[in-house]
């Protein structure tokens, strides 16, 4: 029972038993609009200080927000790829809350009703099996600007770029029950927007980060006081945060203490979460409809075109490679993680061994690609010459030990493996008389173990096997060299 | 006035005058707070009518939200948009210090 080697993930063992995670995630997606949410000045990263600021975004009095269309269908898009509710009229509120990169001081944001409802999706976990979390919302809001703290001794720098840039909040259920499910879910949820084209997913630029809501609890008791880490921007940072807050509270509570609910940040460099805002400070943002925006409607049948034109999405393509291509659950969740895999192994496998094709692109190629600290995009390999690799292997011009010789010299030089295989005389032999030449050469240099194996020593016959191959530098093929071995040495 | 119950008190003008960072002098709390005691009575005449079957009323224009197409249309003034900060610095508006 005190072996913590067999605690669930999610589980933590204290003193008074066993304690059990309660999260639920905020995630905040950038969405991949050119323009912002409200303005017409452009949402991209890294341009100049205050470059991309019209007098809107700057909060300069009389200036009036606009809707985003293409924003509005991003939000819709992703609602229905969610399996959610989608509310044909929401209504944008104003957040009240004042700090120096919030010009208007206060967010427009949608409170009480939000432009997509209920949901839910499946999570894949690492040890194969699924579980289901619910989605409670999905809103439209601005983003705030950015504040640089380390310019000066006593000022903060303020660039509004990113003020008023669109962003979809998905808030899940607190159905969350592991650090592991909820790197599973963030996973999950920013492929699917990758697929839908709504967010680039890209956690290092923030276009996709994550507050995490964490509570624990006795198994089958109610939910614990929560407190909220903020601004999460990597899946590991995820994990251990929830992790380390997790441990705390249970520390807290063992000791008789109580959690206070609060705003936390986790520190990286300790790998622990650290209060953020005093308690006195609770923020208190008083809400209230926006009067310089009309509720968003739109229409059912607007929201069925959106819907017809949803591209196929990561569950149903994983069924769709299971069936066509014969590969395993575990290989296919894989493959569909991201759009640019599917369409590469769909290439690459397009009439040729599926399960070979996998394991070479998942074993192989993401090992070499991460190995060469290469990204997926800039793979030297091509999808057609790793199809042409595998066709090779199949069609026994070579063997898959040669193989992997010609797959690092593909990813050396970029050649096609024919190229590779013609100009460095790869090519197997299969061919019974070459074969023959070479297993009377070993014959004549190994008299003594020839005589041995007459006489009874069995064993040796993988060693003429091996100094067959040797001698044709791998080139021979196996099996017939084997048969033929076989006939010679009877 | 119609409606004399207190609906806020000086510890509420107190706490919302935080939340919008407005520094009232302390003599002035007590008429304040029956200023906003009065505009809310007056207010809260209305909840005489019963409204439980009415949708809440967004506008009565009868206009819908006007939506734009994703165009960058904007931006690129950021000398105008700097112009009235007290303090500015290579393209950046200079505050204090502001940190959590």
């Amino acid at each position: 029972m005190n072996d913590t080697s067999t605690l669930k993930p999610g589980h933590i063992l204290g003193e008074t038993g066993i304690w059990e995670m309660v999260i639920g995630l905020e995630i905040h997606a950038q969405i991949s609009s050119k323009s912002k949410l409200f303005s017409g000045a452009s949402a991209s990263f890294g341009s100049e200080a205050n470059r991309n600021v019209s007098l809107v975004d700057a909060a300069m009095p009389g200036m009036l927000p606009v809707i985003n269309e293409f924003c509005v269908e991003q939000a819709v898009k992703t609602g229905l790829a969610l399996n959610a509710k989608i509310n044909n009229v929401s209504v944008f509120d104003r957040k009240n809350y004042f700090y120096a990169d919030l010009p208007q001081g206060y967010q427009i944001s949608q409170f009480t009703k939000p432009i997509v409802g209920e949901g839910e999706i499946i999570v894949d976990l690492d040890n194969g099996e699924q579980t289901t979390i619910g989605i409670e919302r999905l809103h439209l809001e601005q983003d705030a600007g950015k504040s640089l703290h380390d310019q000066h001794p006593t000022k903060s720098y303020i660039d509004l770029n990113r003020t008023g840039v669109a962003l979809m909040e998905i808030v899940s259920k607190p159905d969350i029950r592991s650090p592991q499910e909820a790197g599973a879910y963030v996973k999950k949820i920013r492929s699917i927007l990758r697929y839908i084209g709504a967010c680039d997913g890209n956690m290092e630029e923030g276009s996709l980060r994550a507050d995490c809501n964490v509570s624990v609890r006795k198994s089958g008791k109610e939910f614990g006081t929560r407190c909220e880490i903020k601004n999460l921007n990597s899946i590991r940072f995820i994990i251990q945060a929830i992790q380390s807050e997790a441990e705390r509270q249970v520390d807290i509570l063992e000791e008789g203490g109580t959690i206070d609910q609060e705003t936390r940040l986790f520190d990286t460099s300790t790998g622990e979460t650290r209060s953020m805002r005093s308690k006195e400070d609770a923020h208190d943002y008083r809400y209230f409809p926006d009067p310089d925006l009309l509720p968003l409607e739109f229409t059912e049948s607007w929201v069925q075109d959106i819907k017809e034109k949803l591209p196929e999405l990561p569950d149903s393509l994983k069924k769709r490679l299971v069936k066509d291509f014969g590969i395993t659950s575990y290989d296919a969740s894989i493959l569909v993680e991201e759009k640019d895999y599917v369409d590469f192994y769909q290439q690459a496998a397009n009439g040729r061994d599926g399960k070979l094709t996998a394991n070479w692109m998942i074993t192989e190629l993401f090992g070499a690609l991460k190995k060469d600290n290469l990204s997926f995009s800039e793979s030297p390999i091509t999808s057609e010459n790793l199809g042409e690799l595998i066709s090779l292997i199949s069609n026994g011009t070579i063997s898959g030990k040669i193989a992997k010789e010609v797959f690092s010299e593909m990813m050396k030089s970029k050649k096609s493996p024919y190229v590779i295989v013609k100009e460095k005389g790869l090519e197997q032999v299969s061919d019974d008389s070459e074969i023959l030449e070479l297993i009377d050469q070993v014959i004549s240099d190994n008299q003594e173990k020839v005589n041995e194996y007459l006489s009874g020593k069995d064993k040796l016959f993988g060693f003429f096997v091996g100094q067959v191959m040797k001698l044709s530098q791998g080139k021979a093929n196996p099996g017939v060299v084997n048969k033929l071995l076989k006939e010679k040495l009877k | 006035m119609p409606n004399k119950d207190t609906i806020v008190d000086v510890p509420t003008v107190n706490k919302i005058a935080r939340l919008c960072r407005l520094d009232i002098p302390e003599v002035n709390k007590e008429s304040l707070t029956n200023d906003l005691n009065n505009i809310l009575g007056f207010v809260a005449q209305l909840d005489e009518v019963d409204t439980s079957n009415v949708e809440p009323l967004a506008s009565v224009t009868g206009h819908k939200l006007p939506l734009r197409s994703d165009d960058v249309n904007d931006g690129n003034i950021e000398d105008l948009v700097l112009k009235n900060a007290p303090e500015s610095s290579s393209g950046f508006f200079v505050v204090p210090k502001v940190i959590e």
